[in-house]
Formats: structure tokens, C-alpha cells, sequence
């Protein structure tokens, strides 16, 4: 791979460990099939169709791989829920909704390398036994689905979609389908159903796994954009191989995304697990912008669980180890030490916050994105998502009292675990994390003589820019 | 019939409305519409209940009553399920945007990377008010003059190059504030 | 232990009848296997509260109201076996997180909780949440006395209100329908009446715009809610954000009493309750019955009953003077005067009209009255319209199916236009009619029934037929009187008795009994309905030994018609689905 170009400015970091982000940025390199097939592209496509269909389930199993969604479920297993006695038609479905706050990485593979999806989805597609397949596109991304519908169009015109693949007798369609701009697309019952022509509103599992009961209640799975790549290259490098990549249980590499403070932003596709915290933020993206330091980070997502860069935590690092006491620059970027650290990897969308940033403000910028978008079909998060802003809102404007904090801290709590999909967590965890983690500074934004006012009228700064969902 | 029920697929004219023809049914738009239907199982028409959506909106700038009803013909549905979705999505407008629609991502990274103060420099520079937002049906503001439009558009997924917004189709990223005059210029006629 | 070893595990006993067993609360049950947690629970008394819930209805579980602690036994580890505790049964291992009860089902072993912190906690959050932007304006609303809201507040709501910001408004007092109004303030968006009008109404004609707290729930403009089955959604509205235009600001309920009954204005004969207050029905509502009319009914039949608390009511019989007007007279005077000039009548010359709407015990007795007068001149007059695929049935009378039985033929309606063409030939010449009017759908002239000697009616409001009447008997409506019927599928229910009719009026089955008797001095004495019945019970081998109690409720069936109620075959497919519960 040494011979690959990079576009000035745009180089990898050395600690990368490029795979799925292979072209992008790549100097010569356009989304064509042409390119792509020079470049040795569909070769794994013509080698899988060669397989048993259950082989390819067994190799993604056996690599390890893990939703890069954000939920972290194993793809493979996964795969294997759809019903053996099956007769109905399945189908697949590839979450390009990326809609997580602080997550960028789909959007490149869209733009710059369209048909490493589309041979990731047709072996997919092959392995699970699905003829018809979507890719669920946010409408946010214009030009992407211009660029997926043209590398569509070039696969159909050379076999690689249609009937009879490459002669293999499989047949295998891919369409797009836009949405329209709802975070709640992302939820894999909310997308199914707005792929129906409903109102997105998430099904609850039990029953509705969509690997049973999913698109037009027939089989269906539903992967993530940068998850489906990586059948491509579990196919090329053989599931062992693969595995080696990234640590035990964490295996291969994946994309993290760095948005905020610190001096370079961007992608960066490691090892997982093979990356701490604090080589990420102060090797790779240059630390802290100059005469700041970082406060605190989102590490997977807005909806994970915000990290002090002061806290100390006791896990088992590496997994499987004994407990002991790591600092937050330790935490090396997994699913598994995350989680144990009481956040979580979820899509990768790492936000850095340096000393400048009030948390008031943050929180009330997150909980301003989950009220908007909540899609209201369940009671706690309907309502509670709502009321979370407002005290915000009250909050930031100065007109908030401290016993605010402890109710928003139980409403977090009254949401969390309690409707009909995780939207519930991604709006209360922000909260319950912040109110948990800097209670202090929050109070201090209060004052006791709100306690008595009777907080009629909606604050100034939420006046000032009136959401759509005002 | 009330107001309260009139009001959901009124479209109210705005400085915009000139930029859009009003919505027609053409043998084009008929054939676009088929294309897409077609891509989904023959039971199952109402699927393409949001790509008519675009392609409406696509066409004549936002979603027309009249537009309403014959996509529920089209997909032989209730009109009041087509009004169902597009009603959830922020992406679907029901009032002429401007000519150049512009979407300011508001969430965190871009926030944190002055998104706020990028859209009060456009709404400065093109005489949008935003206070006289409905926030509910119609959350659009168009400048006096017809031209734009200003909104804000939750997380728009390039936090890493904030901020960042659209403007129609286009993407533009590391959109500082003093930028504003820059991309406007870029869209003038 | 040795012993215990060889005796059955209550799974398997359980299982042999497609049980399992589950702890509810600490007790152990047994239920059908598939069986949702919910109605488990109901079964083992156990109330869970819940709102977006019903069984004739998909389950989307949105409400999150009937939040359960669910536990199941261990997964043993592998190559090991399940542990079984002296009694039989497995240790459950509790769920931290609470489960919905309403969509969840059963399984072996499992164990659920409907109290407790967790559980509490849950249902004090969701009432908390469901309450913070509603408006609260118990004192003017409609379903006062009847709403979940309220009766769950009572049990699982906070006394104060944490919620100090500005509540979301939304559209109040919405003209969605011509018989249903809508306050979307008072929502909260459980989906039941979008899930009903989709998928037992097929007319989907309600939906949600907008999302989020701004959830609001409507109709397209120029789409009205207008099904004949709109006011269902009324009924299974949980809160007062659907209301009946008919009933709304008529009544507090809880002044209101409920009398179990059945319509009567289809062969269907939908399950009821009527609501009366004094003397004064204040609406009909469907009841459950699950081999009738599920739980619904059609718009047309339940507010079918105004007529009732007419100003007009005939409260006095009546006889024709010389000079052709109306004079009240007795009831002793009227029946013999009647009786008087039947007597002197060939029986060919006699002949009489009974209605498709009136009880197994009228009909009966009607029976009887030609039997003493020795006429077989009898008949009903027919209602046919057509069937609305649902719960309305082609045949607009109630009892077409009693009459067949209690007449012994296989048309009660064959007689009529003999009757009519008698009456126009002069060659019937003394006429008994009940509750028809016979200008109606019976097609007679009024220049007719001027032909006749004597004109005995009995109805419950003036018309045409009373106009032209000889002698008037007023009678009791529907709610006014017990009895029974049997429906299109041959169902015996029971009619009850609401109200009063009017001082002056007389129950139907007592005004043909006393009929009888002026005729045949020898006629057994009747004393009760019950005695009606008997005697029906005695002659008519279908009813043996039916009495009202047996009857019940729920009715009997008694005989089978073939007939089937499409609204129940759909409700049935949707239950061997799996869609529904039923």
C-alpha cells in the first residue's frame, strides 16, 4: 500500500491503519467503477459468489466484526437471526441515515468510494440470501446519492447488479431510498418503517427484530455503511487474518471522527482498541488549541456518555485483566473498556470540549437536537426530551434554580430504559453524564432566587433562535 | 372546514414563490414518479410516498396541498397518510424556500465552530428575520428580496470541518463566519 | 428426592394442555401458551394500568404505561442442567429493566411484577410525563368521571407538579367529524383511534402531523371523520380528547346508570349499555361480546334512541270518537272495545301485523292472539337494506330469526302483501298492528286503512298509522322493556329494561297478553315475562328450557343460521395472525 498517494494535507497518520479509508483522499482517485476496478475492486465479490452463502456468514462471524453503527452488535450473529425455515423474501439494507452528532465517516465512503459499499452489499446480500436491497441515504447527503445512483447505474451496466451476477446465477438489485431528514432514520425499526411510506416511528423488539420481522415484516438486516465494507476486505484478508487487526472481541480497525477543540480534526482509521485516548487526541489531532486544555470528551457519538479528561476509572484494561485504575488519556478506543467506563464506543464521532466551554451550553445544544428530534410515537421520550430543553434553555438564560438540576437528572432518569427504542438513552445519557459529572458547574449557573419565579415565559435564547420544533 | 385543518396544507405565498412553478402534473413528472415506484415490490407503493416527496420538491420548491393529493392517488393512499410524513420531516417544506435555501448545521461541533454566529452574519447580509418564523408549519424564513432563505439544520454529519451548511444541493464546509459574504456571493442569480 | 424425580415437573404438566406456568406478584398461574404478559396478568387479577393498549387493536406499546418487571430462570451454563427448587419450579433472575406487559408474552417459568419500586417508579414517570402538557381542565372536560388519565393519577400520579415552563398548545375544540370533536391538547397520542379507523373502520381517515412534543393528531382537511363507526374512536379514546358531539356537556357519567342491553336496529343485535339518568336515556354505548359485535358499533344504531325521550311519547291509549277524533280512554276500555270488534269478525277478516323489532315474548304472544282469533293472517313487515360489511347486518330487523322460530316458518314476512291487497280489497276488514307504521316500509295507502272496521295499533310516537287508527295502545321502547331476540346467527340475548316508559304506556307483551285474554277467557294467566318465556320454552323446542338468567349477558346460541357477522370473521383472522389479541 506503500505506493498510494495521498492528497497534500490530507495524508493518514502514521499511527492509521487505513482499510476501509484506503482511497480516500486518494490522489488519482475518483468514485468510477473504472477506478475502482483497476484498483482490484469486485474481486472479492467474483471470489464470494463462488462460496456457500452460510460460509460467508461463518467468516464474518469468525472475523469478529462488529456493527459500526453504534450499537457494537456482531454482525455475524447478527446475519444468523433471520429463520432457518424461512420462506419469505429477505431483504437488506444499508444504513447510510449517519446521523449521529459528532459522526462523519459514512459521508466519505459515499462520496469517494460508492462501490466498496455496493460490493460489500452484494456479498452481503449473497450471504444472507437477499435479492432486493436498499441503501437508506439522509437527505442531507444530495450529492452522495447523485454518486451512488450513477455507480449503481455503472454496477447494473456490468453485471455486478442485476440478474446472474458475473454469471454466478445469483440476482441482486440495490436501490436508494433518501430520507428526509430525521435523526430517528438511524434506529434500524424507525428506518424500516419510513422506508414503508409511514411515519418513522421505531417498532418495539420483542417481536420486531428486523432478522425476523423487518421490511414489509419479511427478513431483514440492516447494516451500517462503513460495517458492510468491512465484508469486503473480511472476504479479501480471510477471517483470521482480519481478526489479527484490532484487539481480542474488538477486532479490525474502524473510523473515528474527531470534531471540536483540538487543532486537527478529521478521521482516523485505527486498530480498535490499539489507540488510547490520549494518543488520539494528542498525537494524532495535536492536542488542545494553543493555551487550552481539553475538559471533556464525547467519545462515540452525542448520545454517549460525556468523559471528564480529569477522571480517573477502574476497569479491567485490557479487557479480560485485572481492575485497575486507568486515567482518561488511558483508555485505549474500544468497545468493551468504554463501556466499562460507563460510556460507550457507539459510532465513533469522538467531540472534544477545552476549558472555554460552559456545559450549560453544551448540554442545552445536545438536548435542543434530541427534543427536535424526537419522533414523539412513546410517552417518556416524547415529553421528557421537551422539558429537558426548557430547563436548559432556563439554564443558559440565567433564569434556571438548582433544584432544576436534580429534576432534570430525574427525568434523564424517567426516560432512561423506558420506550420503545434506545432514542430514550441517546437523550437521557447526555444529561444523566453531564448533571453526574459537572454538577457543580451547573449549579453554579443557577441561583436560588429562580426557585420561586414562575418561569412563564420561554427564555430569551431560545427566542432568539426558535428551532423548528420551537 | 376550520382554519386549524386548512392551515396543514396551506402554503402561504413568500418572497420565494416566484422562483417555483406551481405544482403540475406533467407526463415528466408522471414517469419520474413510475421509475421510482417501480423499485419497490408491486404491493408495496406506498414506499415511495418520500422519494414523490422529493421529486416534488425537487421540482416546485416544496409540498403543494395539490401535490398531496396526487401522490396519495399515485399510491393509493389517504391523503392524511402522506400529510402524516411529510409533516415529520424537516426536510420537506410546505412554503416557497428562496432561491438559494440555505441549512446551517446548529448541532454541537458545528456550534462550538460559530454555526450561530455564521447564520446571524447570513440573516444580516440578506435581511432574514428569523423571529417571524411559524416553527411549526412553515419554519422557513425568505430575505425580503426572494433570494434566500436561512435555517438551521441539525447535525449535517462533517463535524470534523465545522461549520459547516448547504446551500440547495451544495455542500460547503469550514464556513466561518466572516465567510458569509464569500458564499453569498457565490449564489447570486 | 428420589420420588420427586419421578413425579412431573409443573412445566410439563402445563405443557401437556399448551400451558405454561407463570408467577404473577409471587403466585404461580397457568395460561395459554402466547399469551401476552398483560392478560396474564388480568387473569391473576393483577390490574396494569396502560393506555395505547387494546386487544381488538395492533399493539404498538407507546404509551410505555404498563411497564412490568419481567424475570426469567438462568441460563444454565453449558452441559449443565436447570436447576428445579423444591417446588418445582426454577429461580427467576430479575430484569433490571422494567419490560411493556402489553406486547410481551409469556413464557415458561417467567415471573412479573405489577408492583414494586421499579414498577412504581416507571408508572409515576410515565403519569408525570403524560401530564406535564396537558391542560388539566378536568372540571369542564366530557370524559370526567371516565378517564384513564384521571383514574390512573388517582394511583400512580405525584400530588405537585415539577413542570414550570410554558405548556405546548395545540388545536382545541377541532369540528373533525360530524359526530366527534376533537381537543388535541387533551391527547396523548396513544394511536388507538388512528389504529382503529386503519384497521377495523377501513377508513383511514385520522392521522399524526408534525413530531416530537408537537405530535398532533387529525384529519386531512376535507376528509371528515364521517365512518358510521367514528364514535368507537369516542369510546376508546382513554382521555377526553375525542368526544361525542351527541353526548358531550349532557351528562356527568358517574350520575349516569348503565343498563346492559342489545340494539335492535339490525339483525346483528350489538351488545349495549344504555345510559340513563331518571327517565332519560343519555346514550348508548357498545359492550363486548365477542361472538356479536366485538366491542364496536355502528354511529346509525347507538344514537338511534332520542326518539325515545320524546315530548311526543304516546302516554295514554287512545279511541276514536264518531267525529273521528282521538280520546284517551283506559286501558280496560280500550283492550275490550278492541276485543268487542274482533269478535264479531270472521277470521278471515282479521288480520294481523307484528314488527321484526319486537321480542321472542311479543312475537310469541302475537302468535297466540292469531291462534285465538283464529287468523293466519300474520305476518312482519320486512327491512332489508344491505350489509355494510361490518357490524350492520342486510336485515334491519332485530329478530327476524326469533320470529322464524316462534312461528315455525321459514318467512314471517310471506304474508304481508296478502295482508295489504286484503286491506285494499276490503276483504280484510279488522287490522292489529304492532309498532309498524304501516305508511312506511310496509307500503300501505292511508285511503286503505279508511277501508278498515277496526285499526288496532300500538306504537310509541304518533304517525300515520296511529292517525288512521281506530284505538291506540301506547308501548314501550326498546329500553323500556325486557325480553329477548336472536340475532342473524341464532344468539339469544337479552333485552333489559332502562327506564320506565311512560306513565300510561304499557310493556308491549303485556298489552297482547291482555288482548288475548279479553278474547279467550280461557287462556293460561301470565303473570311475569318469565312465564312468557316458559311457555315459549314449552312449545318451541329451540328455547327449552331457556330462562333469562341462563341467557345472560353474553346470550346463548341457540340455533345455527348459517349467518355469520363479517366484522367478527376479519377480527378472527387477524387473531390466528397473531395481530391482534382479540
Amino acid at each position: 500500500m506503500s505506493d498510494i498517494q495521498y492528497i497534500d494535507g490530507k495524508q493518514p497518520h502514521q499511527r492509521e491503519h487505513r482499510l476501509i479509508f484506503k482511497n480516500i483522499d486518494r490522489v488519482g482517485w475518483n468514485p468510477s467503477l473504472d477506478t475502482y476496478r483497476n484498483d482490484g475492486g469486485y474481486k472479492q465479490l467474483k471470489d464470494a459468489l463462488k462460496w456457500e452463502p452460510k460460509a460467508i456468514t461463518n467468516e464474518v462471524k469468525k472475523s469478529g466484526l462488529r456493527g459500526r453503527g453504534g450499537a457494537g452488535f456482531p454482525t455475524g450473529v447478527k446475519w444468523g437471526f433471520i429463520p432457518p425455515n424461512n420462506t419469505k423474501p429477505v431483504y437488506l439494507i444499508c444504513n447510510a441515515d449517519e446521523s449521529e452528532p459528532g459522526t462523519f465517516k459514512d459521508r466519505y465512503i459515499l462520496h469517494q468510494d460508492p462501490h466498496q459499499l455496493i460490493e460489500g452489499m452484494v456479498i452481503s446480500c449473497f450471504a444472507v440470501g437477499a435479492h432486493l436491497a436498499y441503501i437508506y441515504i439522509r437527505e442531507e447527503f444530495p450529492e452522495a446519492a447523485e454518486i451512488l445512483e450513477r455507480a449503481l447505474e455503472e454496477a447494473r451496466n456490468a453485471n455486478l447488479l442485476g440478474d446472474n451476477i458475473l454469471g454466478s446465477g445469483f440476482n441482486c438489485q440495490i436501490h436508494i431510498h433518501r430520507g428526509a431528514g430525521a435523526y430517528i432514520c438511524g434506529e434500524e425499526t424507525g428506518l424500516i418503517e419510513s422506508l414503508e411510506g409511514k411515519r418513522p416511528y421505531p417498532r418495539i423488539k420483542p417481536p420486531y427484530f428486523p432478522a425476523a420481522m423487518g421490511l414489509y415484516m419479511c427478513p431483514t438486516i440492516v447494516n451500517n455503511v462503513e460495517s458492510l465494507c468491512h465484508v469486503k476486505h473480511i472476504i479479501q484478508m480471510g477471517a483470521e487474518e482480519y481478526a489479527k487487526l484490532g484487539t481480542p472481541r474488538n477486532t479490525g480497525t474502524r473510523i473515528v471522527c474527531v470534531s471540536g477543540d483540538v487543532k486537527k480534526p478529521g478521521y482516523f482509521e485505527i486498530q480498535v482498541g490499539k489507540m488510547t485516548m490520549g494518543e488520539l487526541l494528542n498525537d494524532v489531532c495535536g492536542g488542545p488549541k494553543d493555551g487550552r486544555k481539553f475538559k471533556a470528551v464525547i467519545p462515540g457519538g452525542s448520545s454517549a456518555k460525556i468523559l471528564r479528561c480529569d477522571e480517573k476509572f477502574n476497569v479491567s484494561c485490557p479487557p479480560g485483566t485485572e481492575k485497575r485504575e486507568i486515567s482518561f488519556e488511558e483508555i485505549p478506543l474500544d468497545f468493551d473498556t468504554l463501556a466499562a467506563c460507563g460510556t460507550m464506543a457507539g459510532s465513533g464521532g469522538v467531540i472534544v470540549m477545552d476549558d472555554s466551554r460552559k456545559m450549560s451550553w453544551v448540554l442545552n445544544n445536545l438536548n435542543k437536537f434530541y427534543a427536535h428530534e424526537s419522533c414523539g410515537q412513546c410517552t417518556p421520550c416524547r415529553e421528557g426530551s421537551t422539558w429537558m430543553r426548557k430547563i436548559t434553555d432556563r439554564l443558559v438564560a440565567g433564569k434556571a434554580s438548582p433544584s432544576d438540576i436534580d429534576t432534570l437528572n430525574s427525568i434523564a432518569y424517567q426516560i432512561d430504559g423506558k420506550t420503545v427504542c434506545a432514542f430514550g438513552e441517546a437523550c437521557s445519557w447526555p444529561v444523566e453524564a453531564m448533571v453526574d459529572k459537572f454538577r457543580a458547574e451547573l449549579v453554579s449557573e443557577t441561583s436560588e432566587d429562580n426557585e420561586s419565579i414562575a418561569h412563564s415565559a420561554e427564555s430569551e435564547a431560545q427566542r432568539r433562535f426558535l428551532q423548528p420544533q420551537g | 372546514m376550520s382554519d386549524v385543518l386548512n392551515n396543514l396544507v396551506a402554503s402561504p405565498q413568500t418572497p420565494g414563490t416566484k422562483h417555483y412553478a406551481p405544482f403540475a402534473v406533467t407526463d415528466e413528472i408522471n414517469a419520474q414518479a413510475d421509475k421510482r415506484i417501480a423499485q419497490y415490490p408491486d404491493d408495496r407503493k406506498r414506499s415511495a410516498v418520500l422519494p414523490l416527496l422529493h421529486i416534488v420538491q425537487h421540482e416546485f420548491g416544496f409540498i403543494s396541498s395539490d401535490s398531496i393529493d396526487w401522490i396519495a392517488g399515485k399510491l393509493d393512499i389517504e391523503q392524511i397518510k402522506v400529510l402524516e410524513v411529510v409533516t415529520f420531516y424537516p426536510g420537506l417544506r410546505q412554503t416557497a424556500p428562496g432561491k438559494f435555501h440555505i441549512r446551517v448545521c446548529r448541532t454541537l461541533s458545528c456550534a462550538m465552530g460559530g454555526s450561530y454566529e455564521l447564520v446571524e452574519k447570513l440573516c444580516e447580509l440578506t435581511k432574514t428575520d428569523l423571529s417571524k418564523m411559524d416553527p411549526h408549519h412553515h419554519p422557513i424564513v425568505v430575505s425580503p428580496c426572494g433570494q434566500y432563505s436561512v435555517e438551521f439544520a441539525e447535525c449535517l454529519a462533517s463535524c470534523g470541518t465545522a461549520p459547516v451548511c448547504l446551500v440547495n444541493d451544495d455542500f460547503h464546509e469550514g464556513v466561518a463566519p466572516d465567510m458569509a459574504g464569500d458564499l453569498l456571493n457565490k449564489y447570486k442569480d | 428426592m428420589s420420588e420427586a424425580t419421578t413425579e412431573k415437573l409443573p412445566k410439563d404438566v402445563a405443557a401437556e394442555d399448551g400451558m405454561v406456568n407463570v408467577q404473577v406478584d409471587g403466585n404461580w398461574i397457568q395460561v395459554p401458551k402466547g399469551t401476552r404478559m398483560i392478560e396474564a396478568c388480568k387473569i391473576a387479577e393483577k390490574e396494569v394500568p396502560h393506555y395505547c393498549y387494546h386487544p381488538k387493536l395492533s399493539s404498538p406499546g407507546n404509551c410505555r404505561m404498563c411497564l412490568v418487571q419481567m424475570g426469567m430462570p438462568p441460563r444454565p451454563a453449558p452441559g449443565e442442567d436447570p436447576k428445579f427448587k423444591d417446588d418445582g419450579f426454577q429461580e427467576i433472575g430479575w430484569m433490571p429493566r422494567p419490560v411493556i406487559a402489553c406486547a410481551n408474552t409469556v413464557a415458561e417459568n417467567m415471573g412479573i411484577r405489577t408492583t414494586g419500586e421499579l414498577v412504581e417508579s416507571c408508572r409515576h414517570g410515565v403519569m408525570e410525563f403524560l401530564l406535564i402538557n396537558h391542560p388539566l381542565d378536568c372540571p369542564i372536560c366530557d370524559q370526567a368521571g371516565e378517564c384513564s388519565l384521571q383514574e390512573f393519577s388517582v394511583e400512580h400520579g405525584r400530588g405537585n407538579s415539577r413542570f414550570v415552563d410554558n405548556k405546548v398548545k395545540k388545536p382545541k375544540n377541532v369540528d373533525i367529524g360530524p359526530r366527534i370533536r376533537l381537543d388535541d391538547e387533551r391527547c396523548i397520542m396513544c394511536s388507538r383511534c388512528i389504529r382503529f379507523m386503519d384497521e377495523v373502520a377501513d377508513d383511514p381517515a385520522l392521522g399524526f402531523t408534525d413530531r416530537g412534543t408537537h405530535t398532533t393528531l387529525t384529519v386531512h382537511p376535507g376528509h371528515r371523520l364521517d365512518s358510521n363507526y367514528s364514535l368507537n374512536t369516542a369510546d376508546i379514546c382513554p382521555v377526553g380528547a375525542l368526544t361525542s358531539n351527541d353526548f358531550r356537556f349532557q351528562m356527568r357519567v358517574w350520575f349516569l346508570k348503565e343498563t346492559k342491553s342489545i340494539d335492535t336496529n339490525c339483525g346483528t343485535g350489538s351488545n349495549t349499555v344504555i345510559w340513563t339518568r331518571g327517565s332519560e336515556i343519555f346514550r348508548v354505548t357498545p359492550r363486548e361480546n365477542n361472538e356479536v359485535n366485538s366491542c364496536w358499533m355502528p354511529d346509525s344504531h347507538r344514537l338511534n334512541f332520542h326518539y325515545v325521550n320524546s315530548e311526543a311519547r304516546l302516554n295514554t291509549p287512545m279511541i276514536r270518537n264518531t267525529s273521528g277524533t282521538h280520546e284517551a280512554a283506559t286501558w280496560a276500555d280500550s283492550i275490550q272495545k278492541a276485543a268487542e270488534v274482533l269478535r264479531i269478525h270472521q277470521p278471515g277478516e282479521i288480520a294481523i301485523i307484528g314488527s321484526g323489532k319486537q321480542t321472542n315474548e311479543e312475537l310469541f304472544l302475537l302468535g297466540k292472539l292469531a291462534e285465538a282469533l283464529e287468523t293466519d293472517l300474520l305476518t312482519l313487515v320486512p327491512r332489508m337494506g344491505e350489509s355494510d360489511g361490518k357490524l350492520v347486518a342486510a336485515d334491519r330487523n332485530a329478530n327476524t330469526t326469533g320470529a322464524t322460530l316462534l312461528w315455525d316458518t321459514e318467512d314471517p314476512y310471506a304474508k304481508l302483501d296478502a295482508i295489504r291487497e286484503g286491506v285494499r280489497s276490503k276483504k280484510i276488514k279488522t287490522l292489529v298492528v304492532f309498532y309498524e307504521n304501516l305508511l312506511e316500509e310496509a307500503g300501505f295507502k292511508e285511503e286503505d286503512l279508511a277501508n278498515l272496521n277496526l285499526l288496532v295499533s300500538n306504537h310509541i310516537l304518533p304517525n300515520g298509522t296511529a292517525k288512521n287508527s281506530h284505538i291506540v295502545l301506547p308501548g314501550a321502547a326498546f329500553a323500556e322493556k325486557r325480553g329477548s331476540m336472536v340475532n342473524i346467527t341464532g344468539r339469544l340475548q337479552r333485552l333489559n329494561k332502562a327506564i320506565e316508559p311512560p306513565a300510561g304506556a304499557m310493556d308491549d307483551w303485556e298489552i297482547i297478553r291482555d288482548l288475548i285474554a279479553a278474547l279467550d277467557k280461557k287462556a293460561a294467566p301470565l303473570y311475569l315475562i318469565e312465564d312468557v318465556l316458559k311457555a315459549i320454552g314449552a312449545a318451541v323446542p329451540a328455547f327449552e328450557e331457556q330462562t333469562f338468567s341462563k341467557i345472560g349477558d353474553q346470550g346463548i346460541q341457540i340455533t345455527v343460521t348459517g349467518q355469520t357477522i363479517p366484522l367478527l370473521d376479519k377480527e378472527h383472522q387477524r387473531i390466528e395472525r397473531g395481530e391482534i389479541v382479540g
